[in-house]
C-alpha cells in the first residue's frame, strides 16, 4: 500500500506538492516512485527556470524508463535537491523527504486549491490501478 | 486479443506486472528489474521465454534446406549441438537470428524470435521448394524455460538424475526433470552459464513452480522481460528489430563469425561476400555514456557535428553500473576508444566506443 501524507496536496501525474508561503516543495509519490522502480537518475531544471503549471521540468529515469515530472503550480525554480545526482535512490528510499525534487516561488499560489487532497490522490490511484 | 504462455496464470500468482511484448502478454518483471538481473550475475534466475517461435525440419533434405537459409555451417553440427546463426534476405538483410538444433540427421529444430515467427515461416517455406524437407510451425507445441546464473547447474542437477556437467556449452540432451520429459540446453540470452528447457506446455507449471522451489535456497527468483534485455546488453548479444533488421547485414552487426561464406551457397551469400570484399561502410559498436544520463533506444548519435544516426539498444547496466549501448557508427568512427556524442533531451552527452561485449562472466572491463 502507497504512503500518502494528508498535509501534502497532489497531481494525477504523481507529483505532491508541500507549501510555505509562496515556496512549494515537489517530489514524486510513493506510489509514483513504486510504479518506476529502482531510480538511476534524476534530471532536474536550473535555479531560476520558470515553468508554466502541467509542464514538465524534469525527468526521472529507472533502468527500463524514462518519465517525465511535471509542475503542479506555475513558478521559478529557486532550490534544486543536488544530492539526486550522486543519490537518486533517494527518490525510492524517502520520496517525501530527502528525494524531494525542486522547490519554486509560486505566482498563483491559489493555484493548490485545485489540487488533490491526499484522500483524493489515494481514491484516484485506486481507480487507476482497477482499470 | 495477446496470446498468453501456459505460464500466464502462474506469473499473474506471482505477482508480476505484464506487458505487451511481440503480441504476446509477458512478465516484464515480478520484483525489481535490478533485484532480477543481479540474481542472474550472482545466484540465478528463472525466464518463461515460451513465446519464442519452434519450427521443425525433417527429412533427407533437411539439412540442404536450412544449409540453404542460414548463414552459419549446419554440417558441422554433430547430433545433440546447437549453433546460432542469421537468415538472409538476398541483399544480406537479416530476416532474423535464431539457433539451430540437430536432433539428428534428418530432425532440426529452429528457435526464432517471437516477433518474427509468422514471417520466418513463409520465408523458409517458400526457400522449401524442391528440398525434400518438411517445415512444422510447432511453436504451440512447446514451453520454454531459461534457467540462468552461476548456480543454475547445481539447482537443475537437484531435479534430475542426468549429468548435467557432461551438457556442455551449446549442446543439449533429452532430459527427465522431475518425471517431466525436456529437452536441456546449455545456451542463454544472459552472459552467464545456464540453461533452456524445453518441455510439453502442459507440464510447464510443474517444472517452473519445482525449479523455484527447488533454487529458492539458493538464490533463484523469477525473473521478467526487463531484466532479460539489460542481461543480455552487458553481454553484448544483439536483439533482433533493434540492433539488426533487414537493412543491416550480419557482417555490419559484427556477426561474421556466424557467416560462413565457404560452406557453399545461401541465400544472401553473394551480397556478403561482396560487402566482404569492398569493406564495410559501418558496423555496430558498443558504447558507454560518460555522463550520468543513460542513452536509450533511439537517441540521436552525433560523429564530426553531423547525425550520423540513432542508438540501437541503450540502457543503464545494473551490474556494471554504467550507461551503456549499441549503435552503429562509421567504421572510421567505430575503434575503441573513439569519442562521439548522444543527444538527451537537445543536450549532447559524451560516449566512448568500447569492445564488446561489455560484461564476461568471470571478468568485467573498464
Amino acid at each position: 500500500m502507497a504512503n500518502t501524507p494528508e498535509d501534502l496536496s497532489y497531481t494525477k501525474d504523481h507529483e505532491w506538492v508541500r507549501v510555505k508561503g509562496d515556496a512549494a516543495t515537489v517530489g514524486i509519490t510513493d506510489h509514483a516512485q513504486k510504479q518506476l522502480g529502482d531510480v538511476v537518475y534524476v534530471e532536474l531544471p536550473k535555479i531560476g527556470d520558470r515553468f508554466e503549471a502541467t509542464e514538465p521540468f524534469g525527468s526521472v529515469e529507472s533502468v527500463k524508463a524514462v518519465s517525465d515530472i511535471y509542475i503542479p503550480v506555475t513558478g521559478t525554480v529557486m532550490e534544486v535537491n543536488e544530492s539526486l545526482n550522486d543519490s537518486p535512490e533517494q527518490v525510492n528510499e524517502d520520496p517525501y523527504g530527502d528525494g524531494w525534487m525542486i522547490v519554486v516561488r509560486m505566482e498563483n499560489p491559489a493555484q493548490v486549491d485545485g489540487l488533490l487532497s491526499g484522500a483524493e490522490y489515494e481514491d484516484y490511484i485506486k481507480e487507476e490501478t482497477s482499470e | 486479443m495477446l496470446k498468453r504462455t501456459p505460464l500466464y496464470e502462474t506469473h499473474k500468482l506471482l505477482g508480476a506486472r505484464m506487458v505487451d511484448f511481440a503480441g504476446w502478454e509477458m512478465p516484464v518483471q515480478y520484483s525489481s528489474p535490478v533485484a532480477e538481473h543481479m540474481a542472474v550475475r550472482q545466484a540465478a534466475g528463472l525466464f518463461d521465454v515460451s513465446h519464442m517461435g519452434e519450427f521443425e525440419v525433417r527429412g533427407a533434405g533437411a539439412l540442404a534446406l536450412l544449409q540453404a537459409v542460414t548463414t552459419n555451417d549446419v554440417s558441422r553440427l554433430a547430433d545433440n549441438q546447437a549453433q546460432y546463426s542469421t537468415m538472409t534476405n538476398h541483399d544480406g538483410g537479416v530476416i532474423d537470428d535464431l539457433l539451430v538444433y540437430r536432433v539428428n540427421s534428418r530432425y532440426f529444430l529452429l528457435v526464432v524470435n517471437a516477433s518474427n515467427i509468422e514471417k520466418d515461416f513463409e520465408w523458409i517455406k517458400e526457400q522449401a521448394a524442391g528440398h525434400e524437407a518438411e517445415l512444422r510451425n510447432t511453436s504451440p507445441g512447446y514451453a520454454l524455460l531459461a534457467l540462468q546464473g552461476p548456480r543454475a547447474e547445481e539447482i537443475l542437477q537437484g531435479l534430475t538424475d542426468h549429468m548435467l556437467d557432461r551438457i556442455p556449452y551449446y549442446w543439449s540432451q533429452r532430459v527427465i526433470v522431475d518425471g517431466v520429459d525436456c529437452r536441456v540446453s546449455r545456451t542463454g540470452y544472459t552472459g552467464e552459464d545456464g540453461f533452456e528447457i524445453f518441455c510439453a506446455p502442459v507440464d510447464s507449471r510443474h517444472v517452473w513452480n519445482r525449479l523455484l522451489v527447488t533454487g529458492h535456497k539458493l538464490g533463484l527468483i523469477a525473473c521478467g522481460l526487463a531484466a532479460r534485455n539489460t542481461l543480455r546488453l552487458e553481454a553484448g548479444y544483439r536483439l533482433w528489430g533493434h540492433d539488426m533488421d533487414e537493412t543491416t547485414t550480419p557482417l555490419e552487426a559484427g556477426l561474421g563469425w556466424i557467416v560462413k561464406l565457404d560452406k557453399g551457397d545461401f541465400i544472401g551469400r553473394k551480397a556478403l561476400e561482396k560487402q566482404k570484399h569492398e569493406g564495410l561502410n559501418r558496423k555496430l559498436v558498443g558504447f558507454v555514456v560518460e555522463d550520468k544520463a543513460p542513452a536509450r533506444d533511439g537517441y540521436p548519435v552525433v560523429v564530426g557535428g553531423g547525425q550520423v544516426g540513432n542508438i540501437s539498444s541503450g540502457s543503464p547496466a545494473p551490474f556494471l553500473k554504467k550507461n551503456i549501448g549499441m549503435v552503429y557508427l562509421p567504421v572510421d568512427h567505430a575503434k575503441p576508444g573513439t569519442e562521439f556524442f548522444i543527444v538527451v533531451r537537445g543536450r549532447q552527452v559524451p560516449a566512448r566506443v568500447v569492445e564488446m561485449p561489455f560484461y564476461k562472466r568471470g571478468r568485467s572491463f573498464d
